[in-house]
């Protein structure tokens, strides 16, 4: 049962005029539900770039960003004060002027962000963000997500050809070879919970780990590969020689200013909650905690679902956000080895242990 | 079928966002790999050494500020010592004393600029935060000592232009404090800190693999260019200016030259983190012994000097930095020409360069520490 279909039944329940039947049907519901997401994502991106400042402000020991708020915020807290930062970051990127360099491949220039953040986009269909609460609930989900995950590569390698620059072509081309390299090792340590399952779907796995215990034991090797591999999937740090500032100027984004840059940029951080929400679902059981089932009202499980998945998924983020501030960059063929010789032994290890697991435990 | 491939050149510089600089580096790639590289300097030209022809010796002090902007006073310093020498002025004692504490309060600040700055080219942005607080202890000092922050235009010929301030109060001092205080309070604290910044950074596995073994300059080659400071130390060539001709106090002090054997990144790293220690060790003797008296000696501000000529040298914080002055019987000098590291530093980065990864350009460049006004002058 998807998103859609809880608001039919709410619909229902709340006895519609047959009148208005049309706001049922597939089309209406596609956009309600199209305009949910994104609405989920733009807040999240929101909350989420003040929250990086806010962190890398307090492991840098300054203040971060403490004007753009409520005035009698800003004075009282730490934390709460400039808010609006990322609003405000925002709509000046709106308002910039929208630079088109000269001899660039018009077509893959302006396509390349919208790509970028449409993959992105695409991957929000089959999170379980609650109990019931995913768009839809593919039974090839875990195939489907990493699908759509490299669907991102071709986009920034777009960004980087189509700029005509060769700091651009440079990080376009070290972003293909790092991704493809990173999403090996990503599948394999993702297969440990798949396996342990018995299904592709997010919700069944989800609802495998609320039967039993979560993911991360016996797959802990599996979280670790696959937060690392998801670092270099989301071109953060240590991991983010695509757009390495000090070599690259600004990678395949150098070319881009204004709400194109804006993009990329939103998608950036769109896809550190995808990251999160996929570490959460298949490794920290999603959604599911000790205590859901008794809750009798299925609303307010939902919600209390929902609230569990979110602070579950923000502590991956955070987690992240640490990693990110810590950590300097790694060299383009140090990344290769490491991703090779490194991480994807340990994911194959990993795939074992979670065999083995599967096998003992069907046995007893 | 084989691929057609091609090797292309890139401009680094002179408006690359993470170069020293304007440096601008004409680097060869195939890929990733660079092939060759050619360092163009000249964007940052001011013709100083000409400027110094036309202005009386005391005139010219501040554009000395202009050479190396990191490390003002050491600017000051060469250029103040070679006229004194020609002209036969002694500095007061407490005039001599507070130069060398300028002077190495000044050589920690420069390095905790090169620490942040080096990570940050690592990719690692919060240590040169944590650097930048520090170094802002200092220019605290500096701006309540003289007045400025950056291009401090202190020293004087027979001493320096003001004595220390009796008392000082900063956010980070404890209320208002005797100058030698919050310098000893600062001195003190700066070393946990330093400790904190090298346990985030040297253990680190990644800046482990990015530094050790990465630019490694052969002994030779260091001494053939005529490489100083930390770049020479670091091929293990115990060579220190302050040690090998000592001049103003630094023979009555009590410190040690770090040396090590590698050449590579992580050991120019070590040896600057090494000399910060050193330097507070130069501070807090200085501070115990600082003479009471006369800041400088009273001369005219005009200083008519013997015909003659004359080299002085210092060890600023990037090494060894000289002045050749040549003075003609008039209030200017007629030839005045300076020695800086930086430029020689500079050279043997082609030859690092060869063979290494895009990625290691900026980082071997930043742990070789050049500056570039003092290259172009």
């Amino acid at each position: 049962m998807g998103i859609a279909d809880r608001i039919r039944n709410l619909f229902d329940s709340a006895g519609l005029p047959p009148a208005l039947d049309w706001v049922k049907s597939d089309i209406v519901m596609m956009l309600v539900v199209l305009v949910l997401v994104i609405g989920f994502i733009s807040v999240s991106v929101l909350f989420l770039i003040w929250l990086e400042r806010k962190v890398s402000a307090r492991i840098q020991r300054r203040m971060g960003p403490m004007l753009a708020g409520i005035p009698w915020l800003n004075a009282k807290s730490m934390w709460l004060g400039g808010i609006f930062q990322t609003a405000a970051d925002a709509i000046k990127l709106l308002i910039k002027e929208d630079l088109t360099p000269a001899e660039v491949d018009k077509l893959v220039y302006f396509l390349a962000p919208m790509l970028v953040f449409t993959a992105s986009l695409m991957s929000y269909v089959v999170i379980p963000f609650g109990d019931g609460l995913s768009v839809t609930d593919l039974n090839v989900g875990v195939v489907y997500l990493l699908a759509v995950s490299s669907i991102a590569v071709l986009a920034i390698m777009m960004a980087g050809w189509g700029s005509n620059s060769k700091y651009s072509l440079l990080g376009g081309l070290r972003s293909v070879a790092q991704m493809i390299s990173y999403e090996i090792p990503m599948i394999f340590a993702l297969l440990g919970p798949v396996l342990m399952a018995g299904s592709l779907s997010m919700q069944d796995i989800v609802k495998a780990q609320a039967a039993s215990h979560w993911f991360i034991i016996p797959n802990i090797i599996g979280f670790i590969v696959f937060i690392i591999a998801g670092t270099a999937e989301t071109n953060r740090p240590p991991f983010d020689l695509p757009e390495g500032e000090s070599e690259l100027v600004a990678g395949f984004v150098t070319e881009y200013s204004g709400m194109k840059f804006a993009m990329f940029f939103l998608a950036e951080f769109s896809n550190l909650f995808v990251v999160s929400a996929v570490a959460t679902t298949l490794f920290l059981g999603g959604w599911a905690f000790p205590g859901l089932d008794a809750i009798a009202d299925p609303a307010i499980r939902t919600l209390v679902s929902f609230l569990v998945f979110l602070v579950k998924t923000y502590v991956i983020i955070l987690l992240l956000m640490w990693i990110r501030w810590t950590f300097p960059r790694l060299r383009v063929d140090q990344l290769m080895h490491f991703g090779w010789k490194t991480l994807l032994p340990f994911a194959f290890l990993n795939l074992l242990i979670a065999a083995i697991w599967v096998m003992v435990s069907v046995r007893m | 079928m084989t691929l057609k491939t091609e090797e292309f050149y890139i401009n680094m510089g002179p408006q690359h966002p993470s170069m020293h600089g304007v440096l601008r580096l004409l680097v060869k790639l195939d890929g990733e790999y660079i092939v060759d590289c050619e360092p163009v300097i000249g964007y940052l030209h001011r013709s100083i050494e000409k400027m110094a022809e036309g202005k009386h010796f005391g005139q010219f002090i501040p554009v000395t500020d202009r050479l190396d902007y990191v490390t003002s006073m050491s600017a000051n310093y060469v250029f103040v010592l070679a006229v004194e020498r020609l002209a036969d002025i002694v500095p007061t004692p407490r005039g001599d004393y507070i130069r060398v504490l300028m002077v190495e309060l000044n050589r920690i600040a420069s390095h905790l600029l090169w620490f942040g700055t080096n990570t940050l080219e690592l990719g690692a942005t919060t240590p040169f935060l944590y650097a930048f607080q520090e170094r802002e202890k200092i220019l605290d000092m500096f701006e309540a000592t003289c007045g400025q922050r950056l291009t401090y235009n202190y020293l004087r010929l027979g001493g320096v232009a003001y004595d220390l301030p009796k008392t000082v109060s900063f956010a980070w001092t404890d209320g208002v404090m005797p100058f030698e205080k919050a310098c000893e309070k600062f001195l003190n604290e700066m070393i946990p800190v330093l400790d904190m910044c090298e346990e985030l950074v040297s253990e680190n596995a990644i800046f482990l693999k990015r530094t050790r073994g990465v630019g490694v300059l052969p002994r030779d080659l260091a001494v053939d260019a005529g490489c100083s400071g930390p770049v020479i130390r670091a091929c293990g060539v115990k060579y220190d200016v302050r040690k090998a001709v000592p001049y103003s106090i630094y023979s009555e002090l009590d410190f040690d030259i770090p040396t090590r054997e590698n050449g590579d990144s992580w050991d120019r790293y070590k040896i600057r983190m090494d000399e910060i220690r050193e330097s507070t060790k130069i501070c807090h003797q200085v501070l115990a012994k600082m003479p009471k008296g006369a800041f400088k000696q009273v001369l005219p501000n005009r200083i008519w000097v013997p015909p003659g000529e004359v080299y002085s040298r210092i060890e600023n914080s990037r090494g060894d930095m000289g002045t050749y002055l040549v003075a003609d019987g008039s209030e200017k000098s007629y030839r005045c020409k300076f020695r800086t590291p930086s430029f020689s530093n500079l050279c043997v980065m082609p030859y690092l360069l060869k063979g290494a990864l895009v990625a290691d350009l900026i980082a071997i460049g930043a742990s070789l520490d050049f500056v570039l006004p003092e290259i172009d002058r």
